[in-house]
């Protein structure tokens, strides 16, 4: 009970940083609109032929990539905290250890779950119409918290293993635009060489936009969805363990 | 009166030189201990391990008689610790900070807010409560840093350096403090570079080099060992700095120091000053000031070292 109060506290406190980071801030607001807005009136018409068609393809391949580009901050606050001795300050008071990075994570989700709240409604003022239930939606909307549950951790590493907050943001970012074009995010699978093609269709990105995409207008959900759950747990098993040993080590160093 | 801090042979190297070189230390309950050394004669490294952050290569280190390793968490219930960098949020106010330690530390929303006004209030920094850190002073950094290290009241305060950047008025304000705390009953150890500051405030100092202990011991009983007094002489041309120290070296039998224009060296009786005033008349070396004081603890750490504390003038910010 008192740990759970300690990672509400924590959780609190990197929600509340948010504020006075407009760069981040940006990044949960007016980043993902902007991308919706220009791949939608700028490709819509090349991609699916006119921007109402191309509106459910796009959105759920922005909810993926926002998502992706949140989970940055994990890392990217992890490392600040880290060079900035506020993890020290943590590491001398009386509550778990793992408590920080849970806190950081718990806020990851809340500000992930709002991204993607945002996403939808300016989708459904442009015109988006959910095809499917409420449960659909809600396990859409599941589905991409437990991959950006899973792919923090990679961020945790990057965050731990970085020099400065600037590394981190750096390497983040360019390791996931390729990730994220690399796939059916914002154009279908046909339109891209074939030898791209293996690479698009294992590419979990792919795979969590298809899955979105079938949970928020129909069809088939289940394969996709699947397959992103196996991705995310691997992507967990591998990088958790990986980053917390790194973490320690970091900290054992000095 | 038990001990509130214990080392023993502490030894904690980084990748593989030594940082602290088998140090052997006691606190006694509700004194104030000076670490006093030069930049990196492993003063934060002792800190450190003290207060759970690093784990020692080999001897043992007791917190309010638990093990810093075995017993890391009943360490971490009856400690404070202000690190040598503010470790602040920056991103959060001033409230926000003790808040959440407020709440870590288990207080319930109503006492967390009481806790904290009652600290800024004490810190002055009231007016600045609302606003984020990133705008504070070095100064007003350092105080809420301090300020948030006794949010949870601890009977064992670590303060690495409390007063390094800070300008002269917030050093005495963080002097009075440490005094406020000294009535209160709690356990001190206090890292600095100022010999001041160890003179000022510690019961009992002592003096680190490269890891190890070179002295200990009240800051009368260090001045003891050199000879107690020292004779300072302060010429009016520099230029003849070095004849003067060269007619004073053989009255009293050591060379003297030279900082500026003034010489200064330790004496065993104050029977040379009237020798020491007719050598350097009849040298020609006009004397703007000379006589006897008691000896600093520069004297004592040169005498000590062979070389003199290099005081650097790192900010706090730096850490940064
Ligand atoms: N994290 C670290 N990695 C490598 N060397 C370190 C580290 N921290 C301290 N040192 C070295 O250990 C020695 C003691 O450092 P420190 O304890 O910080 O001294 P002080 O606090 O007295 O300045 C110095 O030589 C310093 O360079
Ligand atoms: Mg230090």
């Amino acid at each position: 009970m008192k740990s759970l109060d300690q990672t509400l506290a924590l959780a609190w406190r990197s929600l509340v940083q948010v504020r006075r980071n407009p760069w981040e801030l940006g990044d949960y607001s007016i980043q993902p609109i902007l991308f919706l807005v220009l791949f939608l009136y700028v490709f819509g018409g090349a991609v699916a032929g006119s921007t109402e068609a191309y509106l459910p393809f796009v959105l759920p391949g922005v909810i993926a990539m926002n998502m992706l580009f949140v989970t940055v901050y994990v890392g990217h606050g992890l490392n600040t905290d880290l060079t900035r001795g506020v993890f020290d300050r943590f590491r001398a008071l009386p509550i778990p250890r793992w408590a920080p990075l849970a806190g950081r994570i718990l806020a990851d989700l809340l500000k992930q779950a709002l991204c993607i709240a945002l996403l939808l409604i300016v989708g459904v003022l442009l015109g988006f119409r959910i095809e499917t239930s409420v449960w659909e939606v809600l396990a859409m909307v599941a589905l991409v918290l437990i991959f950006a549950s899973a792919a923090s951790w990679i961020m945790v590493l990057v965050g731990v293993l970085s020099r400065d907050p600037e590394h981190v943001q750096l390497f983040g970012f360019t390791a996931l635009f390729p990730v994220t074009f690399v796939s059916t995010a914002f154009v279908p699978l046909e339109t891209m060489p074939a030898v791209l093609q293996p690479f698009v269709q294992a590419n979990p990105v792919s795979l969590l936009a298809d899955a979105s995409r079938a949970l928020l207008s129909g069809g088939d959900a289940l394969e996709p969805a699947l397959w992103t759950l196996v991705w995310a747990a691997a992507i967990a098993v591998l990088f958790a363990p990986l980053s917390v040993w790194a973490l320690n080590r970091r900290l054992a160093r000095g | 009166m038990g001990s509130a801090i214990r080392l023993q042979g502490l030894v904690r190297s980084y990748n593989g030189t030594r940082a602290v070189d088998g140090v052997d230390l006691e606190v006694l309950s509700g004194s104030i201990l000076g670490l006093l050394g030069p930049n990196g004669a492993g003063k934060t490294t002792i800190v450190r391990v003290l207060s759970t952050l690093i784990t020692p290569d080999a001897g043992t280190a007791e917190v309010g008689g638990f093990d810093v390793v075995r017993d890391a968490a009943r360490v971490r219930e009856i400690i404070g610790l202000t690190g040598q960098y503010a470790s602040v949020d920056e991103k959060l106010t001033g409230r926000e900070n003790l808040l959440l330690i407020a709440r870590l530390l288990g207080l319930g929303r109503g006492g967390a807010r009481r806790r904290a006004d009652e600290l800024l209030g004490q810190f002055h920094l009231l007016d600045a409560a609302n606003r984020p850190v990133q705008t504070y002073s070095g100064g007003m950094r350092r105080r809420l840093d301090l300020a948030a290290s006794l949010v949870g009241n601890p009977a064992i305060l670590f303060l690495d350096e409390p007063t390094t950047g800070l300008d002269p008025r917030a050093r005495r304000d963080l002097w009075s403090l440490v005094g406020e705390l000294r009535e209160q009953g709690t356990t001190v150890l206090l890292t600095t570079q100022y010999l001041d500051e160890a003179d000022a405030l510690a019961d009992r100092i002592v003096v680190l080099d490269r890891g190890r202990i070179i002295a200990e011991g009240t800051s009368a009983e260090l001045k003891e060992r050199v000879g107690g007094r020292s004779l300072f002489v302060v010429v009016a041309d520099t230029a003849r700095l070095d004849d003067a120290a060269g007619a004073i070296a053989p009255i009293v039998g050591e060379h003297p120091q030279a900082r500026d224009n003034t010489l200064s060296v330790a004496v065993t009786s104050s029977a040379v000053v009237p020798t020491v005033l007719r050598a350097l008349d009849q040298a020609g070396i006009e004397v703007v000031e000379l006589g006897l004081r008691t000896a600093s603890l520069d004297d004592v750490f040169l005498a000590l070292t062979g070389h003199a504390a290099e005081v650097t003038s790192e900010t706090a910010e730096e850490g940064a």
